[in-house]
């Protein structure tokens, strides 16, 4: 202990003790915290760690003129621990859940269910006049869009990427600002009033985020307080909303290790846990398996009638199964708006698929130019062995088809007559559109 | 502010859980203790590191006086980067990893979003500041003599608001700029520039630098060195520069896509 020209008394002793330890303590900490990879996920501040290090090694040298290389006791900093008011991880809920993890019935059985007519007489629950949004550089996102959003439906807004959907969505939600026009929320504008719009609104974000140091229950607890939820009722909303996702096993553990379907998940939890009377849910299945697809599905299926519920997705045939209504945007232009029945009826033309047998693809292609130049035949696309014909006269088609495809001479597995789908309907208008630009 | 409470308490939770509130009470509790032993064993160390040639330098004999200056550039110094570091990425981080959309399309303002932010960075900072100077003040009677409580809690309150000054401008680069990097950067050369501006008197007397001169002495219990003029002017222009970094932040947020 004794360094020749300096004398140690026992006060000074116990007075570096409490230093030696501290210090030791934060450099084993340092290490063992850079190392763990949980450490990525709980956000912490590594710049913080920097700081730390390189202020525990200036006080490295006083340190070794005081004591020499005889360090004091070796003993880890405190760790984190659970603070009142969000409650501890593993602290039991107030509101024990129930064991199972499957959806409600009423969810499963959504899907399944006739599609309830939305409120007539009430007013629509979103309404979009002429709003224009156009971001610094230039780039126009939205150019002049209307649009009605009844109350009470499943309103599916469509567009191929660009479209401006997510900025229609964001404005709507009061996350930026149109240039112009106006819109509002639940009868208010969110550019004049955007709190009051988003305590009557739950809204998800495209790829939604998490604290990754929070619970899942955390995170919809604090959402719930900052929507006035209190007590029993918020406990109660929480194992709701976690019940109504299939959440509840993973609740209590740290959202920063949840997969993209289960942040999904829990922002779709949050968007729905304070029961508000609208919904915008920005591609609120596009992370989930088709399993978690189905139930999520289920679930905005069975708040119709209920909650007005907006959400926007690349997946035709899910919004075709839930939605009351569809509007389809390209070029920050809205393009159509109607029922899915409405627009089948209006747009969809009827469809033939010619299948052919492997290695017919150059023959069938042939026959795809051959039909186009018929008059009764609108369109006419080859892909992977499938030929697929849209036509204006099916009466005519159903007997020329078939005498075209047997003169061809290509080797066929089928001919069918396809329902059209509300992926014909877009196809065509967004093609249309972007024809005409 | 509709949220405020709500948010704070997630701010707070969020600095303990990520363990910025006990790193930072920690290093600052180093401070403490590593000053006062400074003070009191720098003639030691010196002699013990030089040997003859150490008898050379004029070094004063240690006393509470030196234990407190010891303490106020240690916590000038690397309470101020760590100021920095608690601060830079309070708004950046959110904007980066998505949170604040999350958390702003609640029914929060923005005002109580950061509001929450800076009063959270500010108790974690007097928590730590606190600490500091309670260790401190404890070495110092130990190894020196008894000072005035009185003027260890004055000492205190204006290290905390010197410190806060830092804070409170970083956390404006950082909801202008949204990069954790550039509020750092911004932070420091703010710190350098008024550290330097700090050198002409007049400018002192406003600045967070002229909070130290009145903490030493009240601190030690040295009154009659006090300027109380100085003091005044000191600590009205650090909440004012505060006030400033508070409204520009909010300003800036305010105009941020999230």
């Amino acid at each position: 202990m004794s360094i020749p020209g300096l004398s140690l008394d026992p006060t000074l002793l116990a007075l570096l003790i409490p230093v030696a330890v501290i210090q030791l303590g934060l450099m084993l900490l340092a290490a063992f915290d850079l190392l763990r990879e949980e450490r990525r996920v709980r956000g912490g501040s590594k710049a913080m760690w920097v700081v730390i290090i390189v202020f525990v090694n200036l006080l490295g040298p006083i340190l070794y003129f005081l004591v020499g290389r005889e360090e004091g006791p070796v003993d880890a900093a405190p760790g984190p621990g659970a603070m009142p008011g969000w409650g501890s991880p593993h602290d039991p809920p107030i509101v024990a859940p129930p064991p199972s993890e499957t959806p409600p019935e009423e969810v499963r059985t959504a899907l399944a269910g006739p599609r309830a007519v939305p409120l007539p007489d009430a007013p629509p629950a979103i309404v979009v006049e002429r709003l224009v949004r156009r971001y610094p550089g230039g780039v126009l996102a939205l150019d002049g869009l209307d649009l009605s959003v009844p109350a009470g439906s499943v309103f599916g807004l469509l567009g191929p990427n660009g479209a401006g959907k997510t900025t229609c969505l964001r404005l709507l939600a009061g996350l930026t600002r149109p240039t112009s026009g106006r819109a509002t929320v639940a009868g208010l504008d969110p550019a004049i009033d955007p709190i009051g719009v988003r305590s009557r609104l739950g809204y998800l974000e495209q790829d939604p985020r998490a604290y990754g140091w929070m619970t899942g229950r955390e995170q919809l607890r604090m959402v719930g307080q900052l929507h006035g939820l209190e007590g029993q009722q918020l406990e109660a909303a929480i194992d709701d909303a976690l019940g109504r996702v299939a959440l509840r096993s993973a609740a209590d553990r740290r959202a920063g290790g949840y997969s993209g379907g289960m942040r999904q998940r829990l922002g779709i939890a949050g968007a729905l846990v304070h029961r508000p009377p609208v919904m915008i849910l920005d591609e609120p299945v596009s992370a989930l398996d088709p399993e978690g697809r189905r139930d999520v599905l289920g679930l905005i299926a069975s708040l119709r009638g209920e909650t007005t519920v907006l959400f926007s997705s690349h997946v035709l045939g899910d919004v075709e199964r839930i939605c009351d209504r569809v509007a389809i945007l390209d070029h920050g232009r809205l393009v159509v708006e109607g029922g899915i029945d409405e627009l089948l009826d209006r747009y969809a033309q009827p469809v033939w698929r010619i299948e052919a047998e492997p290695g017919e693809d150059a023959a069938l292609a042939r026959l795809g130019e051959r039909l186009r130049a018929l008059p009764w035949v609108t369109a006419a696309s080859a892909e992977h062995g499938l030929l697929t014909v849209a036509v204006s006269d099916p009466a005519l088609a159903s007997h020329e088809l078939l005498r075209a495809v047997a003169a061809s001479g290509v080797a066929v597995v089928s001919v069918a007559r396809a329902r059209p789908t509300l992926e014909d309907v877009f196809l065509r208008l967004t093609g249309e559109t972007e024809a005409a630009a | 502010m509709k949220g405020f409470a709500v948010l704070l308490r997630k701010e707070l939770t969020e600095a303990w859980r990520t363990r910025r509130l006990p790193l930072i009470a920690i290093m600052f509790v180093l401070v403490g203790l590593i000053s006062p032993l400074t003070a009191k064993y720098l003639p030691d160390i010196l002699k013990a590191a030089l040997g003859d040639q150490a008898t050379g330098i004029p070094i004063p004999p240690p006393d509470a006086t030196q234990a407190v200056g010891q303490l106020l550039k240690n916590l000038g110094q690397l309470g101020a980067l760590a100021a920095i570091a608690l601060a830079m990425g309070a708004v950046s981080g959110e904007l980066d990893k998505g949170t604040a959309a999350l958390v702003l399309a609640q029914p929060v303002g923005r005002v109580a979003f950061l509001g929450a932010k800076l009063v959270a960075i500010g108790i974690v900072l007097a928590i730590a500041t606190g600490l500091a100077a309670a260790v401190a003040w404890v070495y110092t009677v130990v190894l020196f003599e008894a000072l005035p409580i009185s003027g260890w809690l004055a000492l205190f309150a204006l290290t905390w608001l010197a410190l806060f000054v830092w804070a409170s401008l970083t956390l404006w680069a950082s909801a202008a700029t949204g990069s954790t990097t550039a509020a750092a950067g911004l932070g420091f050369v703010a710190m350098i520039v008024f550290s330097l501006a700090a050198a002409i008197p007049t400018l002192e007397r406003l600045l967070p630098a002229g909070l130290t001169g009145p903490a030493s002495a009240l601190a030690t219990g040295a009154t009659a060195d006090l300027d109380p003029a100085k003091l005044d002017t000191a600590v009205a222009g650090s909440a004012i520069v505060v006030a400033v970094a508070a409204v520009g932040a909010v300003a800036a947020f305010r105009r941020r896509e999230l």
